[in-house]
């Protein structure tokens, strides 16, 4: 079944997974009405452990349900799951390589009301900075969908983040997900675009309206890490220009992925993201994203830009 | 009952491992002597006499579990492991050396026996709760200890466990807090007084048993009980001496974690021998 929603796809497919593998537990910080694990507390109420609002406690204990064999995926909103549990995802479970699922839900900005306190722009770097440790951005419901069972078949850490809101899926349904693929969704050869999450759907908008001028290749990077950097050099050679897009900091994130990539064979690149500063509250998502010039026009502009250089 | 005869045995192997501690640590280089050695009764009575493993098949699953959360006295866990059979007493002198598999806090990837990495302080414990959590899941019997530091429970993550502990009714479930009194910088009582601890453990719903940490029939017996806890989990609080069975080392917090010189090294090894 498609969801237009990442949380939904996310609850549904451990419920699913939960029937197919007893070994698969859900950990959860209170949160669980957000994040949707909630679903599978109602389908498996014997592997569901409601941790109370303690996040490093449940990061720790879920490294220890690894080491008896168990899938523990452990849920929170990404900035508290990434940022409050830092030390103990590092020390424990990615020293030791346990097979620990860490599900960041509200990522980004998609939490617009709550503020910086609950919005999450650091994760990725973060958690992208740990050796061990596989990063996954999905682009859409569908693709967190098949990103969920994916790493529910890997042995080892992977931490996934996820969008709060509902929106159009841009990738088909059932495809499987391949760790560490980045997918062209557009071909083109004027200008790269490589973008994850939401902006993936941004980036395929900008290149319909630019696509009687520019030439846009929209590149699908929904594993940050492992990044397969070759690929990146390969699938922009035909390009003049490369955007990176990205609901995150600029710092750290897919944007340093690929200019790091790019570093050997350098081309202009724009860097489409959160500009080293904390969000803030709005009324709508879409008046955030517009606010921090997360937008399709944002792409256009840059798109623009590198291809009159 | 366990006969004296026994009882003399197992602190005759404490002292082993306090000895090997030395030697692992050697001339020197620093090594974490005074919470080795205070913490030695206690995983000698672990590992010689309470725990089931197998020590030519760690992972066997049915197995009780031993997680050192004060993980900077890992020169003690390997002592005990070398002495069980898990890898070679030669390869505790090479602790520390680059390359080797004997790291400076327990490595879960590189040292048969160990079930997970620990030293950043304060973790071991939830680490402990999960593998109770898996154990009771999968039906086993089998149970697991973990050894905290009386410093060490300064840090909430204790806390959030021992919460957790109660609320899963983690039965299987047995912290010892190895009370030494002294930090790394002095005195606990000084510092950051992490006291009353029975009144502590007590409202977070364990079960609470008070113990001489260097009285062999203490522990064992506390051991024992801890198997009778129906429901809710146990606590071990071992009062202990930092730096035991070495006389310039007893209470001395400047052996928290400092090197011996060769004078000090051959009068370490004298006194345990």
């Amino acid at each position: 079944m498609s969801y237009n929603n990442q949380r939904n796809a996310y609850g549904s497919t451990l419920v699913e997974l939960g029937a197919e593998n007893k070994n698969i537990v859900v950990l959860e910080a209170d949160l669980g009405k957000s994040t949707m694990s909630h679903m599978f507390q109602q389908a498996y109420p014997d592997r569901y452990f409601e941790m109370g609002i303690a996040e490093q406690n449940m990061a720790s204990v879920a490294a220890g349900l690894s080491q008896t064999g168990k899938i523990p995926f452990i849920n929170s909103f990404a900035v508290f799951v990434s940022g409050r549990a830092f030390d103990q995802i590092r020390q424990t479970i990615c020293i030791g390589k346990l097979n620990v699922k860490i599900i960041g839900s509200s990522s980004g900005l998609s939490d617009f009301g709550d503020g910086a306190t609950h919005q999450d722009i650091e994760d990725m770097a973060i958690m992208r900075a740990i050796p061990n440790m596989t990063v996954i951005c999905p682009a859409d419901a569908n693709e967190m969908t098949a990103a969920t069972r994916a790493i529910a078949e890997y042995h080892g850490p992977c931490y996934v983040r996820s969008n709060r809101n509902s929106y159009d899926n841009v990738t088909p349904e059932d495809k499987p997900f391949v760790i560490g693929q980045p997918t062209v969704l557009r071909e083109g050869n004027d200008i790269a675009v490589f973008a994850c999450g939401y902006m993936v759907g941004l980036a395929l908008k900008a290149a319909d309206q630019l696509k009687d001028k520019i030439s846009l290749k929209v590149i699908n990077v929904s594993t940050i890490k492992p990044l397969n950097e070759a690929l990146i050099r390969e699938l922009s050679a035909d390009c003049k220009g490369i955007i990176t897009a990205e609901e995150h900091s600029i710092i750290g994130g897919l944007g340093s992925a690929v200019a790091q990539a790019m570093a050997a064979c350098p081309k202009p690149m724009e860097f489409m993201g959160i500009n080293d500063r904390f969000g803030c509250s709005a009324h709508s998502y879409k008046e955030l994203l517009d606010y921090y010039n997360l937008t399709d026009q944002s792409i256009i502009q840059a798109a623009e830009k590198l291809y009159n250089k | 009952m366990y006969s004296e005869e026994y009882l003399n045995s197992l602190a005759a192997k404490a002292q082993i491992l306090r000895r090997d501690v030395i030697i692992s640590m050697g001339v020197g280089n620093a090594g974490h002597v005074g919470g080795s050695c205070s913490a030695a009764d206690i995983v000698a009575a672990l590992y010689f006499h309470k725990m089931h493993y197998d020590a030519k098949d760690p992972k066997n699953p049915d197995r009780d579990r031993f997680l050192l959360s004060k993980g900077h006295v890992g020169i003690l866990q390997y002592a005990a492991l070398a002495e069980a059979g898990f890898f070679p007493l030669s390869d505790l002198e090479n602790t520390k050396s680059l390359g080797a598999h004997l790291q400076g806090h327990p490595d879960v990837l590189k040292t048969p026996g160990i079930e997970a990495g620990t030293g950043s302080l304060g973790q071991g414990l939830s680490i402990g709760l999960g593998m109770a959590l898996g154990m009771k899941l999968d039906n086993s019997s089998r149970k697991v200890y973990v050894l905290v530091g009386d410093g060490e429970i300064a840090e909430g993550q204790i806390w959030e466990a021992a919460m957790a502990a109660s609320v899963y009714k983690a039965d299987n479930l047995v912290a010892i807090v190895d009370k030494n009194n002294l930090q790394a910088t002095g005195p606990i009582a000084e510092r950051f007084d992490t006291n009353p601890l029975p009144a502590k453990w007590e409202a977070f719903g364990w079960n609470v048993i008070e113990i001489d940490g260097h009285n062999m029939g203490d522990i064992l017996n506390a051991l024992d009980k801890a198997d009778d806890s129906n429901g809710i989990p146990t606590v071990i609080i071992a009062h202990t001496v930092k730096g035991k069975g070495i006389s310039f080392a007893e209470n001395n917090p400047a052996y928290h974690n400092s090197a011996l010189s060769q004078e000090l090294y051959d009068q370490a090894i004298a006194e345990l021998s």
